[in-house]
């Protein structure tokens, strides 16, 4: 699905990452760590080609990013869903709107019981006309997930999903991704929560990536 | 995306970028001001292109030579005038008007009846210049030497300068025109880009969730061809209603009397609010485009 080969990126100072090779496979299970300032976020970006790679190859569903027009680089995005860890909602417009914003942008119809269901299942159901800074960091979290997974996205990235959120809800938004992988979605979660990555190891697959010294690399047992 | 295309309701877009109400006010507004402005220089250039016309076909007419003789020396003059517009350069005919035609041109004043004969009338020689034309100076200077009883009366040529200042100020008010939709092009690409700035924020959401470019652009793009269309479209009316007014004073002729549209020319100006809209198009989806060309 998203491809990075010998990857490197640097916001004009020095290099922040080097050499970093991922495959993300369909239907596969990813967390990503490392210190704050590793540049997890930056990896984040760069699947979802916010950022562009200074040097290597980002590869978003078999397509060279560097060939992609920026209609193309659009339409990739509709089928990543992300979660950013500022959110990034619309503050003027209410909650629900917010949620449903990637529907309206691709001009897709939607339908409001699935709406209500999904806000319900993330513990919103009763704050759907709530403006975004109206809410708690936490909800506003919860919302972000509600707003990466309504097009049914093929890849889920999640950057600090549970940074705000207490044990239970940490749990049941780990259940949710680990449910939504059954059914075959890409799931790339950064996150420093380690308690939430050996949960998660106990349910599913998961590969464990970390960023040390600018390098990605697999996490052993040594977590 | 074309006209059409844009001018279809899209209702979500309109909605997920703010509004822009001041911005959005003032585009309207200097719309208005600005088509206002285009009518009154729409009325100037067609007034004064009215002019220009008439008085060039009037200038491109005849002059007369009145040769007032005693009886005796009269054909004698009138031949000398003749032979000497002969050699006169930028003449391209002349002749004399005989005495049936004379009291034809008279019977009108005077009744059927009047004896050309008798009369001690002028004679009249009706010439007619090439499209050089001629030294008026340098004729009236022979005649008085060689057919000192002729006076060359070239009554239309004093409007010449007129005809040409009226051609000049057509000029300058499709001039006007041009830098009134410059100008106008120009403040609504600065209103764009100002709305854009501060929409930096939602258009970057925007971009993140998946929408095109051409969704967002259309956003910005519909409304503030709205905004233009409107505004200008007042504004004519309110500049042609003054137009419209002006008195209507035809005994004192001349030109101010002449400042309104006639017949068709009523509806020219109906053109300014779908140019205003065209131009705001235009200039609002530059401006978009250019500010996503920044953005991933
Ligand atoms: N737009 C930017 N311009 C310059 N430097 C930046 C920019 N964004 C991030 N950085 C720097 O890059 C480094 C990595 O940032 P990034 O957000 O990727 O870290 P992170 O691993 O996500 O950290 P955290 O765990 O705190 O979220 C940081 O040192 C940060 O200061
Ligand atoms: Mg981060």
């Amino acid at each position: 699905m998203i491809v990075f080969e010998n990857v490197a990126y640097n916001y004009g100072g020095g290099e922040l990452l080097s050499e970093v090779t991922l495959k993300l496979a369909p239907g596969s299970f990813h967390f990503l760590t490392g210190p704050s300032g590793s540049g997890k976020t930056t990896l984040l970006k760069l699947a979802y080609a916010e950022l562009r790679p200074t040097s290597g190859r980002v590869t978003l569903f078999d397509r060279d990013l560097r060939s992609l027009s920026r209609d193309d680089v659009a339409m990739a995005r509709r089928r990543i869903g992300v979660v950013h860890q500022d959110c990034q909602f619309l503050d003027h417009l209410p909650l629900a709107t917010n949620v449903l914003l990637p529907l309206t942008v691709a001009n897709r119809p939607t339908d409001p019981r699935n709406l209500t269901d999904l806000l319900t299942w993330v513990g919103l159901g009763s704050l759907s006309d709530a403006l975004p800074p109206q809410l708690s960091g936490g909800e506003r979290q919860r919302a972000a997930l509600a707003r990466a997974i309504i097009m049914d996205p093929d890849v889920i990235l999640a950057d600090e999903p549970t940074g705000n959120l207490d044990w239970d809800m940490s749990l049941r938004l780990l259940t949710l991704l680990v449910e939504l992988n059954r059914l075959g979605k890409t799931i790339l979660i950064a996150t420093h929560d380690l308690n939430l990555i050996r949960q998660a190891k106990a349910q599913v697959a998961a590969r464990v990536l970390r960023i040390k010294n600018r390098r990605l690399q697999l996490a052993g047992a040594d977590l | 995306m074309n006209l059409p295309a844009f001018l279809s309701p899209d209702r979500h877009a309109d909605r997920v970028v703010p509004p822009s109400g001041f911005t959005a006010r003032l585009t309207a507004f200097s719309a208005g001001a600005m088509a206002f402005l285009a009518v009154f220089a729409l009325a100037l250039s067609m007034a004064s292109g009215r002019l220009a016309d008439r008085w060039s076909t009037a200038l491109a007419g005849t002059a007369t030579i009145r040769i007032s003789a005693p009886s005796t020396q009269m054909e004698a003059q009138v031949a000398a005038v003749l032979a000497l517009l002969q050699t006169t350069p930028g003449i391209a005919s002349a002749r004399a008007i005989d005495a049936a035609e004379q009291q034809a041109l008279l019977e009108p004043w005077f009744g059927p009846d009047l004896p050309v004969d008798t009369l001690p009338l002028p004679r009249l020689v009706e010439l007619t210049e090439t499209a050089e034309g001629y030294d008026s100076e340098g004729l009236r200077q022979r005649l008085a030497a060689e057919a000192p009883g002729a006076v060359l009366d070239d009554h239309t040529r004093w409007r010449e300068p007129l005809a040409k200042a009226a051609a000049r100020l057509r000029l300058l008010g499709l001039l006007s025109l041009v830098l009134i939709a410059g100008a106008t092009g120009a403040m609504i690409t600065l209103a764009a880009n100002a709305a854009l700035a501060a929409n930096l924020p939602v258009i970057r959401v925007l971009r993140l969730v998946g929408a095109k470019d051409g969704y967002i652009v259309r956003a910005f793009v519909r409304r503030f061809t709205l905004r233009a269309l409107g505004g200008a479209g007042l504004g004519t009316l309110l500049a042609m209603g003054g137009v419209a007014l002006l008195p209507q004073v035809d005994e004192a002729g001349g030109f101010l009397t002449g400042l309104g549209f006639q017949g068709s020319g009523w509806l020219l100006p109906l053109v300014l609010p779908p140019l205003a809209a065209l131009v705001a198009f235009a200039a609002t989806r530059y401006a978009a485009f250019r500010t996503l060309k920044g953005l991933t």
